[in-house]
């Protein structure tokens, strides 16, 4: 994975400077909190319902077992003993006190980590492919590019007071697990018919609550150009974006207003005046000695079918479910790839414990050539696992609660932190995902019921993307009663698609059986070999209305 | 307000005038409307001018008249609305302008070093800032990821320099 250099490490200890500085001034009382608070906001100090939180980012979701251990570090010392992954790839701690987070960033600037544009109007952490570098038909290594991406964008002079908060994801593969269609930017990595790698971009998706799909504005951004065209796009959204209310600010709004063709010509003209300037030039030297960084890890040559494996499936059923869900295809004979869930029965999803933060270090260091990466769907990946480890890797996880078989299936959920911690929602989500996993727990049931995603949101700003859950679950409020609005047929992949609204809402007590009901109708109208999404598909949503609200 | 230009504390030769009020002697800063509605009676004066474009009155619009500016002064009506920060770099990377860039309006400490990089020379800032102030939060970030107005080398010049030296240092 990428390491600092010198230069890297300087910038970073710059900024753990000024913002010491600015949190003394805050708590010397020389700056009132108003005051304070563009500035931590540069910095991912967010003011929650109950305390400060912190937001740390984790680029394109990478993190070596060292930077886990500190995580882990970090939330026993300054929170509560754990942290919480978020749909962005980062890590929030809910509990710091502010007078400890310039230590943080000390402890976290040890291990070449920072909280630089994880909050504000900026340029947010990149996200990308937890799968980087071990899938099958990966074209080019996501996290390259990504790497180029952060440098370009960290402390950008001219784009850190955006209309709103501005967020890029790439996909190094056709099937795509970075859910780049609902992202700002979305840049899909392609090769033309001379072999050559360049960019699809998508611009103007999003969630919220305006939700949008992204449209393609370019078919390939050659690789040296890539900056280039980046900055073309943020700056005819700095200088077009809407900047008089909050919820239109976004690029999404700018392309939905002027359309994707009229944004396509001022992206072109844009961009032919920057690449003609030079500045931009990516040179073929700085993408290698980048990509150095990323080359693959010494994998042995082994034979494709492990003996081990196949044994220990036969000999454990606990191994054997957790094998079905939680293991994917890797692209060298002999390997896997290992997705550890964050979503216990019950459990809240993301949340990790320092004691598990350390274990998975361990298991990815001993297992994993020492790396670890975290998902936009709040779970964990170790990319890298030989197929006859698995056995091990598995014991080990599960002595540490780490080995819940349901990647993927429908207690695999994503939920904002909702009222139970957020200052904007208005209602909780945590614990409607806690009902509906229990409600499910059952694991051959699970699997009977096969690929479904869940997706929970307090409130109508869909940190939970319920827009593109296969089952999507919006919480409102009205006049003080927390309801629950119940969408199907989104989804976040190549076939990006936002969920179509069912009906009425459902009360806190009625939303886990309209869930369980919708369930049922599916695997009553399903065909041979389809998942929710394809019934879905296929039937669409009036065979689902009507049943559901049948008995009401 | 005073005004900072080029890292020094200086008096304002400029006079803001008002659409309305009559013309003092002596350099003004005037809006784009009076620039375009008056541009011979101000261009026939044989001083120093200034034009104030607000957030959403783009450089192009004064593209052609640069040559006759002393000052183009770009507003931010609030910290948050960073328009100006692309109409800055349009006028010193896209325009040529040699002239005055002004930040005016409300111009927050921890902006300066964002305001200089996009090619702002001067700034008009709030009493309560020192030099001390200045000399800190101008130079927060003494390294760049990415080039900009300043010209500033970035981090990717440096690490080719580096990689330069080492590779002559081989060969000798």
């Amino acid at each position: 994975m990428y390491r600092y250099d010198e230069f890297d490490h300087q910038l970073v200890n710059e900024r753990v400077a000024q913002f010491a500085n600015q949190v003394a001034r805050r708590l010397s009382g020389e700056l009132t909190e108003d005051e304070f608070k563009p500035l931590r906001l540069m910095n991912g100090v967010y003011l929650q319902l109950h305390a400060y939180m912190l937001r740390i980012a984790i680029p394109y979701g990478t993190l070596s077992s060292r930077q886990l251990r500190m995580l882990a570090h970090i939330g026993r010392t300054y929170d509560r003993g754990y942290g919480h992954f978020t749909t962005r790839q980062n890590l929030q701690f809910n509990w710091p006190a502010l007078k400890d987070v310039p230590d943080i960033l000390k402890d976290l600037a040890s291990v070449e980590m920072h909280c630089i544009q994880t909050s504000g109007n900026c340029i947010r952490n990149v996200t990308s492919d937890q799968y980087a570098g071990a899938a099958k038909n990966e074209i080019e290594d996501p996290r390259i590019i990504s790497e180029i991406i952060r440098q370009w964008s960290t402390f950008h002079p001219e784009f850190s007071f955006l209309p709103r908060k501005f967020k890029i994801a790439v996909s190094g593969t056709p099937d795509d697990r970075a859910a780049i269609r609902v992202h700002d930017i979305g840049i899909q990595i392609v090769q033309d018919g001379a072999g050559n790698i360049g960019y699809e971009v998508y611009v103007g998706g999003g969630l919220g609550r305006t939700p949008m799909i992204a449209k393609k504005i370019a078919d390939f951004v050659p690789k040296e150009d890539l900056l280039a065209y980046l900055e073309a796009v943020m700056r005819v959204y700095n200088m077009y974006g809407r900047r008089d209310n909050m919820y239109k600010s976004r690029i999404k709004i700018l392309v939905h207003e002027i359309g994707a063709e009229e944004m396509k010509r001022q992206v072109d003209a844009e961009f032919a005046e920057i690449r003609k300037a030079g500045t931009l030039h990516l040179p073929q030297e700085e993408v290698d000695r980048i990509q150095a960084y990323f080359r693959p890890p010494a994998f042995e040559t082994l034979p494709d079918e492990s003996t081990e494996l196949n044994k220990a499936v036969l000999a454990d059923t606990g191994f054997a479910n957790w094998v079905k869900s939680n293991i994917a295809a890797h692209k060298i004979p002999g390997y896997a790839i290992v997705n550890i869930s964050l979503k216990p029965i019950g459990g809240t999803p993301g949340d990790c414990t320092s004691d598990q933060m350390d274990a998975v270090a361990d298991i990815a260091e001993k297992f994993s050539f020492d790396e670890v990466r975290v998902t936009h769907e709040q779970n964990l990946t170790l990319a890298h696992v030989r197929k006859k480890d698995l056995y091990a890797v598995y014991e080990a996880l599960k002595a540490h609660d780490l080995a819940t078989p349901n990647i993927n299936l429908i207690t695999d959920q994503i939920a904002c932190p909702g009222l139970d911690y957020c200052s904007l929602a208005n209602a909780r989500s945590i614990p409607i995902a806690q009902r509906i996993s229990e409600r499910f727990a059952d694991i051959a049931r699970q699997h009977e019921i096969g690929e479904l995603k869940i997706n929970t949101s307090g409130c109508i700003n869909a940190c939970g993307h319920h827009h593109v859950g296969h089952i999507g679950i919006l919480g409102v409020d009205k006049k003080g009663v927390e309801y629950y609005q119940v969408t199907l047929g989104g989804a976040a992949d190549e076939k990006t698609a936002i969920g179509d609204i069912v009906g009425p809402a459902f009360t806190e007590d009625e939303i886990v059986d309209a869930v369980e009901k919708v369930v049922n109708i599916y695997l009553d109208k399903r065909e041979a070999g389809e998942r929710f999404i394809d019934t879905y598909r296929r039937i669409g949503l009036a065979p689902f209305k009507e049943n559901l609200y049948a008995t009401h | 307000m005073q005004l900072i230009k080029n890292g020094e504390f200086i008096e304002d030769s400029f006079v803001a005038v008002g659409d309305e009020d009559a013309l003092p002697d002596g350099p003004v800063i005037v809006s784009l409307e009076r620039w375009q509605a008056e541009r011979e009676t101000l261009s026939a004066r044989n001083t120093p001018l200034g034009v104030r474009l607000k957030s959403g009155q783009e450089p192009s619009v004064i593209a052609d008249d640069l040559d006759k500016l002393s000052v183009v002064a770009l507003e931010f009506p609030a910290y948050r609305n960073g328009r100006a920060y692309s109409y800055a770099r349009l006028l010193r990377e896209r325009y040529g302008y040699k002239g005055e860039v002004r930040a005016v309006g409300n111009v927050l400490r921890d902006q300066f070093q964002f305001m200089i990089r996009c090619g702002f020379d001067a700034l008009e800032v709030s009493d309560n800032i020192t030099p001390e102030i200045w000399a800190e939060c101008s130079n927060f970030f003494s390294l760049f990821y990415q080039p900009a107005a300043d010209g500033k080398p970035t981090v990717l010049s440096l690490r080719q320099r580096l990689a330069a030296r080492a590779q002559s240092s081989d060969t000798a």
